[in-house]
């Protein structure tokens, strides 16, 4: 994969995130956040292609793997833990 | 073709997945099918490595992504609500941390003689990585309460912080020309030092700052790593998290009426906060308390059952009392008698953005019924009664009356301009700013000091008895 590649698709995600990400209200910012953190964990991929790679030290690769695991694994599951939270409608039937 | 196929379509194809994912995150009720969509993006995205790397066959792959799985799971399960802000950091750390190290295992592959490009990423994403790494752990440690939230401050701190960056960034410098990796060890070991210093000096209500940086880093130093290391996949969702990150900081700073370079910097106004003037503030609080006789608690059931519309002020005193449960009775109440009631949110109200929702959502408070600051402010004029619960700061008057302190030209909820307030605070010291809040002394004022999950129930009560 050559480099301009990489940085021109860089540059696209960063864009289209950012015109994404602002139309996020409020109310949920901290499961964004959390739910963007377990995305930081796309280390993993690195992670474990390194792993493969002639060269790399494979005890720190794993260290790699396992903390990236965590992060993902771990901010995926507790996001989904907070947004099974939101809810609505509690109040409405009453009112009507 | 295959190749191609691999390497750009497929993982294209994923991002578009995450972004999908995260487009659906903008409603509350399609927010946890995007968190969803966005896992098994991933899930996806670790099959296809596995499989392009033939990697299914290696028990060591399995052990290392099964203990850091169940590892993971068993955190998330058992973390409590008002946990999530060192939570989130502590991941963060581990997100940073795993960048760092993949570098420094893939080093000798990155590192040769003639491709500077190579030292450069690497000494990146090692610097990155580990000031994310080191900076989240105390920043966790600190919501924890491990370490005191307040900033700490010591003689030569702001010298040594200083340096360490400069230090930092001249070793990296030191690495690409030199191609030394000695170097890259003493990047590594001066990022971690900066680190915990930069995290050391922010204290509690700076927090959604602090963890909205260290967010938008660990996503930074992920893309660097993808970068470094050609995979297109973790370089373009890393920068996806990286501007997350980046705009979450930049509301954070702006509801503080704050500039990043501020925060990073450290707020020494905290330690030693300038005199407030006191003078002419009071003679402000003075003068609404002579024209109407003050109100008190005996008012209290006299005033809600007389109201029809009440706002609730949610601060973290209220997280940290535990009278979320409290609040939602009081509302419930509240509406039982026919009133409209809101809940008014200032986006810096707990340790990091969205949290007083996340704490009411929890309680099974509909989140119809929370609204932003900016949405609200001008709701407050036409309020019967607020009720505010462990809230200090983000509605202080003084933010806009006195200048030199630390809250001063924050925007705050508008909550004087209600015909009544109610205040259930702890005591009527300062908020963690330091500065005094007039509220308190304005006539129209009800204090009752006490834990929030103690006096909650006691306006909720008095409600009742009377309704």
């Amino acid at each position: 994969m050559s480099l301009t590649v990489v940085l021109i698709f860089v540059g696209v995600c960063a864009l289209l995130g950012y015109r994404i990400i602002s139309a996020v209200p409020p109310l949920l910012h901290t499961p964004l956040m959390s739910g963007m953190n377990a995305l930081s964990g796309i280390t993993l991929l690195v992670a474990l292609a390194s792993l493969k790679t002639s060269g790399a030290v494979s005890l720190l690769a794993c260290t790699a793997v396992v903390l990236a695991a965590i992060n993902v694994v771990g901010g995926y599951w507790v996001t989904d833990r907070m947004l099974r939270m939101y809810k609505r409608g509690s109040g409405k039937e009453t009112e009507k | 073709m295959t190749h191609y196929l691999v390497n750009f379509l497929l993982p294209a194809l994923i991002t578009a997945g995450f972004l999908y994912g995260i487009r659906l995150m903008q409603t509350p009720h399609t927010a946890l099918r995007g968190n969803r969509i966005g896992a098994l993006c991933m899930l996806v995205a670790v099959l296809l490595v596995l499989w392009q790397y033939g990697l299914f066959g290696r028990p060591m792959v399995w052990a290392a992504l099964i203990t850091g799985s169940l590892i993971g799971l068993r955190m998330a399960q058992r973390v409590k609500t008002i946990q999530m802000p060192q939570m989130v950091a502590l991941f963060n750390g581990l997100g940073g941390a795993a960048s760092a190290v993949v570098i420094l295992a893939c080093l000798n592959l990155l590192v040769t003689e003639t491709w500077w490009f190579g030292w450069l990423v690497s000494a990146l994403a090692l610097a990155v990585g580990s000031i994310t790494f080191s900076g989240s752990l105390v920043a966790s440690l600190k919501l924890e309460g491990w370490i005191t939230s307040k900033p700490m401050f010591f003689r030569g701190q702001t010298f040594l912080v200083r340096w360490m960056l400069y230090s930092t960034g001249a070793l990296a410098v030191l690495a690409v020309i030199d191609k030394s990796p000695v170097a890259l060890y003493a990047v590594v070991a001066c990022s971690l030092l900066y680190g915990v210093l930069l995290a050391l000096r922010v204290g509690g209500p700076d927090m959604p700052v602090i963890i909205s940086f260290l967010n938008s880093l660990s996503g930074v130093a992920a893309s660097i790593s993808g970068i470094a290391l050609g995979n297109l996949l973790a370089a373009g969702v890393g920068a996806l998290v990286g501007v997350a990150g980046m705009i979450l900081t930049q509301i954070m700073c702006r509801a503080m009426n704050r500039d990043l370079l501020s925060v990073l910097r450290g707020f020494k106004d905290y330690a030693g906060s300038p005199e407030t003037d006191n003078t002419q503030a009071a003679v402000s609080g003075d003068a609404s308390s002579e024209a109407s006789a003050r109100l008190t608690a005996d008012d209290i059931p006299r005033l809600l059952r007389e109201a029809h519309k009440v706002l609730i002020v949610p601060g973290y005193g209220m997280a940290l009392s535990q009278a979320q449960q409290a609040v939602k009775d009081l509302m419930d109440a509240l509406e039982k008698g026919g009133k409209e009631v809101k809940v008014a949110v200032h986006p810096v109200a707990g340790r990091m953005p969205g949290h007083m929702h996340v704490l009411l959502a929890e309680v099974g408070v509909d989140y119809d019924q929370l609204f932003d600051m900016a949405k609200i402010n001008h709701e407050f004029a036409e309020t019967d009664v607020v009720v505010a619960v462990g809230a200090c700061d983000v509605m202080n008057p003084a933010a806009a009356s006195t200048e030199g302190t630390p809250i001063s030209g924050m925007p705050i909820l508008k909550v004087s301009e209600a015909k009544a307030v109610i205040v259930c605070n702890l005591n009527e010291k300062p908020g963690y700013s330091g500065v005094e809040n007039t509220l308190y002394r304005e006539g129209h004022v009800i204090p009752l000091w006490g834990d929030a999950s103690e006096t909650v129930p006691e306006i909720t009560a008095a409600l009742t008895q009377q309704g």
